[in-house]
């Protein structure tokens, strides 16, 4: 936005003048904590549009920020204060940063004349957060506070997007200045060396649509950066034209239609046998806005080694970061598969056809026949298995209904379980693995698509992380459902000590019942359903849904010994995969 | 490092920024971070007002010259990046020593200065300082034939590099894809 609705030179401090760059900037809603540096920012936000949503941990509004940004696609905002506040909000800067998500930190600062001097809760914020953040800035005068807001968020939300973050002195803050609103020329100009490509060059792209008809078993491998390009439909053109299969990868999740014909699923250490089996028997891979990660390739050398590669990526440095592409294609994965897709149709007007892949689906669609997704289901009596809660919970929700996750067992069994079948239905911690996302993300999403049912799946482990969040949910009535899936263990960590460490269990078991979950959720405000039993299973869920003016906690008790199958034991080939055990018999098929 | 000799695989990479505070820190957090190694960095203010020149020179191959490059360029502040081909740049370094010296030694060191076309800064009853101005591998020559009369203290600068004036003067300019390379 580059016009102002206030006169410019009109005096202020600047605070006065950071809240106004937010409204400017169309900040709707801002998640934080305040303390001694920030207060000044604080003042000011008494008579403004924005909403803000008072946390109990710096962490929980860094999550909340990031949750926002991925239901919505605009940046989320955290404000805390110097020191601790700004240190706890490093863990989801750099979750924001592995996962691309837009996100704008605001940290308040020891006054200028203090910096350096070890004062009270001084840190050195930008020196902390530089390598966890895209960009980030000391702002040293009120004069300076409107056009480091506008970089920030010009930064945050164009190329790949990324967490920004602005460091506040006090005294900047309190300092007396004259509004000034940066054009978007100026904000250009500021910034020399920061111009993200667009779009794709043509003799690239040509090259691509040539490989793609020449194909006899390609694969769409589809990643995150469909989501940050909104670029599920020019996808959707591409697969449904080529007819080409599509595996979608943990980030990606819901940019292409899991009840889509052409969907294979996930791929990668806790993908279906068929995904990982497609990607590496493919003859082509089309990788769009991935970034070829260990946890999709395995070992790298023996990453699907028949395939070309076109790698479509808005990051010059992911190309051939892991694996060099037969052709690399910088530029926005939308206006890219835009480009690609007419590329193909005028080559296909000129005369030319699409190789015979027949062969290749038939092969796959043996896959899917012999490797669905399974599980045992549990013998009476005994514990839930947590994969038939998840299929409970998925046929119960309504439409539209948003999944965040955690990290660990769970989450793989949420992405493996759930049907994604639209774009931004699904919050999770990818890159980094931040154990305690789900609720605070779950919150976060919520507030930016409240005529939405949001489910935060969470383990025990997780969940007693950032529970404290749910006082947050209570209070500023933001009505979001969490399943916890109670396994009483680090349920992940569990099972590598079951399959690589001789069942040799170190520091992993939690407690069954302490704390005790109900009476927790109860004290934080929400209402709480422990499930025990398979007939308990759908009317809690019922029940939960139901709820829609407090926070609801439903603890399934679940099978502690359960492990996440397919897998591929780090650093192997995918070639190795391991499937469930009741499909040990048919392995030879997957050669 | 005083007596190593710049590494067979070096690259001279001359990168553009804009002279904000950190910006230094940022690239030597980012050559610390991705694992690679600096042989030598200069930096000082260029030509254009606001921007400052950092001559970096790396020992690595060249795929992973290409990531360094990359990464340097996710920078905000990073606004151009050439690598330098030695065989058509002009690269040079400037050379402090403080080397022992006696009645007798004095002339020998002072001839060898005379013979690089280095300077004498001050002269000491048990010693003497000398400067030396010239491409590096002059000054590795250099510095060996004086660490034989025993150097009390070496300080050299790293080297700083421009591309030949044309000539084909070619900045094997590195192509990014981020539009920004001259």
């Amino acid at each position: 936005m580059s016009t102002s609705r206030i006169a410019p030179g009109t005096r202020m401090t600047g605070a006065q003048a950071l809240i106004h760059a937010l409204e400017h900037e169309g900040v709707e809603v801002m998640f934080g904590l305040p303390g001694g540096c920030i207060l000044p920012a604080y003042d000011p936000l008494l008579e403004s549009t924005i909403r803000h949503i008072l946390v109990r941990h710096e962490q929980g509004a860094g999550h909340m920020a990031e949750g926002y940004a991925h239901v919505t696609g605009r940046p989320g905002v955290a404000m805390v204060t110097s020191g601790p506040a700004a240190t706890n909000l490093v863990t989801p800067l750099m979750d924001a940063y592995m996962d691309s998500i837009p996100m704008v930190g605001i940290t308040g600062q020891v006054p200028t004349g203090a910096i350096g001097t070890d004062a009270f809760q001084e840190c050195d914020t930008v020196g902390i957060t530089r390598s966890v953040t895209k960009h980030n800035e000391l702002v040293m005068s009120a004069d300076e506070v409107t056009l480091a807001v506008r970089q920030a968020f010009h930064i945050a939300t164009t190329g790949r997007p990324g967490p920004t973050l602005i460091d506040l002195p006090k005294d900047v803050l309190q300092n007396e200045t004259r509004w000034e609103w940066p054009t978007d020329e100026e904000v250009a100009a500021s910034l020399p060396g920061y111009r993200p490509t667009m779009k794709g060059h043509p003799r690239m792209v040509k090259e691509a649509a040539r490989l793609i008809l020449a194909a006899e078993r390609p694969v769409l491998y589809v990643g995150g950066g469909i989501l940050k390009a909104r670029a599920a439909e020019a996808l959707r053109e591409l697969a449904e034209l080529t007819q080409i299969p599509v595996v979608t990868t943990l980030m990606a999740r819901g940019a292409f239609p899991d009840d889509h014909p052409l969907c294979l699923g996930m791929p990668g250490m806790h993908g279906n046998a068929t995904a990982i089996t497609a990607m590496q028997k493919s003859d082509l891979l089309i990788a769009l806005g991935a970034r070829f990660d260990d946890r999709i390739t395995g070992k790298v050398a023996s990453f699907a080694p028949e395939a070309k590669v076109i790698h479509v990526d808005i990051d010059p440095a992911e190309q051939g970061k892991v694996r060099r592409p037969d052709v690399p294609i910088v530029g926005d994965c939308r206006l890219v598969i835009e480009e690609i897709v007419k590329a193909i149709r005028d080559l296909q007007a000129g005369g030319e056809t699409q190789a015979d892949t027949t062969a290749w689906k038939s092969r796959i669609s043996g896959w899917r026949e012999q490797f669905p997704l399974t599980y045992e289901p549990s013998e009476p009596g005994n514990a839930l298995k947590p994969q038939f809660c998840l299929e409970k919970l998925r046929d119960a929700a309504p439409e539209g209904t948003i999944v965040a996750s955690g990290v660990g067992q769970h989450q793989m069994w949420t992405s493996q379980y759930w049907q994604f079948n639209e774009p931004y239905t699904w919050v999770n911690s990818g890159g980094l693995g931040t154990m305690g996302f789900s609720i605070p993300a779950a919150i976060g999403a919520k507030i930016g698509r409240p005529d939405r049912t949001v489910w935060a799946v969470d383990g025990d482990g997780c969940f007693q992380m950032t529970a404290q969040e749910l006082v947050t949910a209570t209070v500023e009535r933001i009505p979001i459902k969490v399943a916890l899936l109670n396994n009483s263990y680090l349920g992940m960590v569990r099972q590598w000590q079951e399959m690589f460490y001789d069942e040799r269990y170190s520091e992993v078991y939690l407690s069954t019942d302490v704390p005790d979950y109900v009476k927790w959720a109860e004290s934080m405000g929400c209402v709480a359903i422990r499930v025990e039993a398979p007939e308990e299973v759908e009317p809690a869920i019922e029940k939960a849904n139901a709820v829609n003016d407090r926070p609801v906690v439903v603890e399934f008790r679940v099978d502690s010994g359960e492990k996440v199958f397919p897998m591929v034991p780090a650093g192997h080939s995918n070639d190795d995969v391991l499937v469930h055990p009741t499909q040990n018999d048919r392995r030879e098929h997957l050669r | 490092m005083s007596t190593t000799p710049a590494p067979r695989n070096h690259h001279i990479l001359s990168v553009l920024v804009q002279n904000r505070p950190g910006v230094l820190a940022r690239v030597a957090s980012l050559f610390a971070r991705r694992g690679y190694n600096i042989f030598s960095l200069a930096v000082a203010p260029a030509e254009d007002e606001g921007m400052s020149r950092i001559t970096i020179v790396v020992d690595v191959d060249s795929a992973p010259l290409e990531q360094i490059v990359k990464q340097l360029f996710k920078l905000v502040e990073v606004v151009k990046i050439s690598e330098l081909d030695p065989r058509r740049s002009v690269e040079r370094e400037l050379l402090l020593a403080t080397v022992r010296t006696d009645a007798e030694t004095r002339s020998q060191v002072a001839q060898l200065v005379d013979i690089f076309e280095g300077k004498i800064l001050a002269v000491g009853v048990e010693a003497l300082t000398v400067s030396l101005e010239g491409h590096p591998d002059k000054l590795d020559d250099f510095e060996a034939l004086l660490s034989g009369y025993g150097i009390v203290e070496l300080q050299r600068t790293g080297r700083v590099a421009l591309a030949k004036i044309d000539r084909q003067a070619r900045l094997r300019a590195v192509d990014t894809g981020k539009g920004k390379v001259g």
